[in-house]
């Protein structure tokens, strides 16, 4: 077994335990930081097939940006730990036969007929010099550039229409735009006045 | 020198022979890198206490210059205490998420054309993704801590750093595009040519300089945009309840980086490396060998200059501007940085495309 295979298979272990670290812990921070941990591996495996752009992405995607909301939120949620742990046994049966089903589709798509060593041999390995990202932004921009947009822009939708839901204007405003605060000077606010001195008996 | 020691060792197995260099590079870097560290602290007391016309720390050894490793020897023998109701395992582990990122992105750092851990492809990227990680040691350390206030550093530091990672990788995909190359010695090597300083990249990538700058110093937490440490308003937000060992490793995570982004900003702007003096003396002064050559000529000397400038400004900044509003803050992101960001995208690859001179033709 070469370096390679032994690499391999350390962060397929880990990746499995922590994926299912994931689904089984209580405490849902652990979840989320479990998580974080299945991608990280992940991302290591992705280089190991020598997709570094794909997989330094993910950590920075996944792992850097969206990760940390998700444990912004999940820190901040009051979760009484109790109540989770009961329903762990009533829901177990349906918990399983869903895992059951979703195993037998994914291994009907993904089994050897189609996924095996046969119909999907190792690539070939590239020579030095060789950059995926290059590669990856040359088709990109010219094969896929239709469904790269398109999926841009349904992005932009989807972040308009979240900040178009959430955002509520108050009526009474009190904060300031800063552009006005730069704005002002400072006869706008003081008025120096000149008075004659006055007698303190009068 | 590398190949004079794998012949000296050439008696041990192959992969053993690897290891020991790969662990001896690491060495290499990570100890002067401490040292780094530990006199980079001393720098900012000196500097701010100069700055506030006070003399700053000199009673531990000549000039108060082993003050540093008093400050070590303290910390290592303080107690480590742990809060009643703290997560133990996430307590502790959390310095150690904040420290691994911060060292592990400097194993792609070239210090001159041949002096590099690591030289990979996509190392840009590569840091980009490791500087990433060091948000979730302070998440972490929030909320392992059980204190309110620690938590309120954490929330405030986990949104400050995704807005402003997001005007730091559009500056750097300014770089990219610039440079051609993801590589940070070909990006050194990019801004290399014959009239010297007026071939940096400071020159055509101007806004994407200052805004890769600026953002490095909300990304490291320092002063004015300290709001998750906050030391008037929540104590001292993320770490309050750390002491000993696991305060000091936070430290040295946080001064750590700040060399780090000193490093990268000097390597992507400032030409790295590079002589300041090409194309104003000679190249006969410049090339060859010995000590006039290798003081003028290119060299890891200037990238060091280069960098500690950089870094006596991360120490300006703390002792002249008053700490941002946490609203400022946001407003600065999202609203300033990342359409200047995005409007001189377009102006670098037009650039490119047009072949402008110095920089692209």
């Amino acid at each position: 077994m070469g370096f390679e295979a032994i690499t391999f298979y350390i962060f397929s272990a880990i990746l499995v335990g922590s994926a299912i670290l994931v689904v089984s812990l209580r405490n849902p921070v652990f979840c989320a930081l479990a998580l974080v941990l299945a991608f990280f591996t992940s991302a290591g495996i992705w280089i190991l097939l020598e997709a570094e752009f794909l997989a330094l992405t993910l950590i920075l995607v996944y792992v850097g940006a969206v990760m940390v909301l998700f444990l912004f939120v999940v820190m901040m949620l009051d979760i009484n730990l109790a109540v989770l742990r009961e329903g762990f046994a009533r829901y177990l049966p349906f918990g399983l036969a869903v895992a059951i089903i979703l195993v037998a589709q994914l291994a009907l798509i993904v089994g050897p007929e189609q996924f095996g060593l046969e119909a999907m041999p190792a690539p070939p390995s590239h020579p030095e010099g060789y950059s995926n990202t290059k590669e990856i932004g040359a088709v990109l921009y010219t094969v896929y550039l239709y469904p790269f947009e398109i999926a841009a822009v349904i992005l932009v939708v989807a972040i308009v229409a979240a900040i178009a839901l959430t955002l509520r204007r108050r009526k009474k405003k009190q904060t300031m735009g800063p552009e006005d605060q730069v704005k002002v000077r400072r006869n706008d606010r003081v008025r120096l006045v000149k008075m004659a001195a006055a007698n303190k008996d009068e | 020198m590398i190949e004079s020691i794998e012949s000296a060792l050439s008696f041990l197995p192959d992969g053993l022979v690897t290891l020991i260099i790969v662990i001896g590079k690491i060495l290499a870097l990570v100890l002067p890198l401490m040292g780094a560290v530990a006199y980079l602290t001393l720098a900012e007391r000196k500097v701010i206490g100069y700055m506030q016309v006070r003399i700053g720390p000199n009673r531990v050894g000549p000039r108060g210059l082993l003050q540093p490793i008093a400050d070590a020897v303290k910390l290592m023998f303080k107690e480590t205490i742990f809060p009643a109701n703290a997560n133990r395992f996430l307590f502790i582990s959390a310095p150690v998420l904040t420290l691994a990122p911060s060292l592990a992105a400097w194993a792609v750092v070239p210090m001159n054309d041949s002096l590099v851990i690591s030289n990979i492809d996509a190392s840009l990227l590569y840091i980009l993704a490791m500087t990433s990680l060091g948000v979730y040691g302070v998440i972490i350390a929030g909320w392992a801590s059980n204190s309110k206030y620690a938590f309120l550093g954490a929330l405030r530091s986990a949104a400050q750093i995704v807005s402003y990672e997001i005007a730091m990788g559009f500056a750097l995909v300014g770089v990219l595009v610039a440079a051609g190359s993801l590589n940070l010695g070909e990006i050194v090597d990019a801004q290399r040519g014959s009239l010297g300083i007026l071939n940096w990249y400071l020159i055509p990538l101007l806004p994407l300089f200052l805004v890769y700058f600026i953002s490095g110093v909300a990304e490291t937490n320092r002063a004015p945009f300290d709001v998750a440490e906050g030391e008037s308003e929540i104590v001292a937000g993320f770490h309050v309840e750390y002491s000993s060992m696991t305060f000091s490793v936070f430290f040295l995570a946080e001064y750590a980086n700040m060399i780090l982004i000193a490093l990268l900003t000097s390597i992507m702007f400032l030409g790295g490396w590079l002589s300041p003096l090409n194309g104003i003396l000679p190249s006969s002064l410049l090339a060859g060998e010995g000590f006039v050559a290798g003081l003028l000529g290119d060299g890891i000397h200037w990238l060091l200059i280069k960098t500690s400038f950089f870094l006596f400004l991360f120490l300006w900044f703390r002792a002249t501007f008053p700490r941002y509003r946490y609203d400022q803050i946001m407003r600065l992101g999202w609203k300033v940085f990342i359409p200047i960001t995005i409007v001189w995208l377009l102006v670098a690859a037009a650039l490119v495309v047009g072949k402008v001179g110095p920089w692209f033709n």
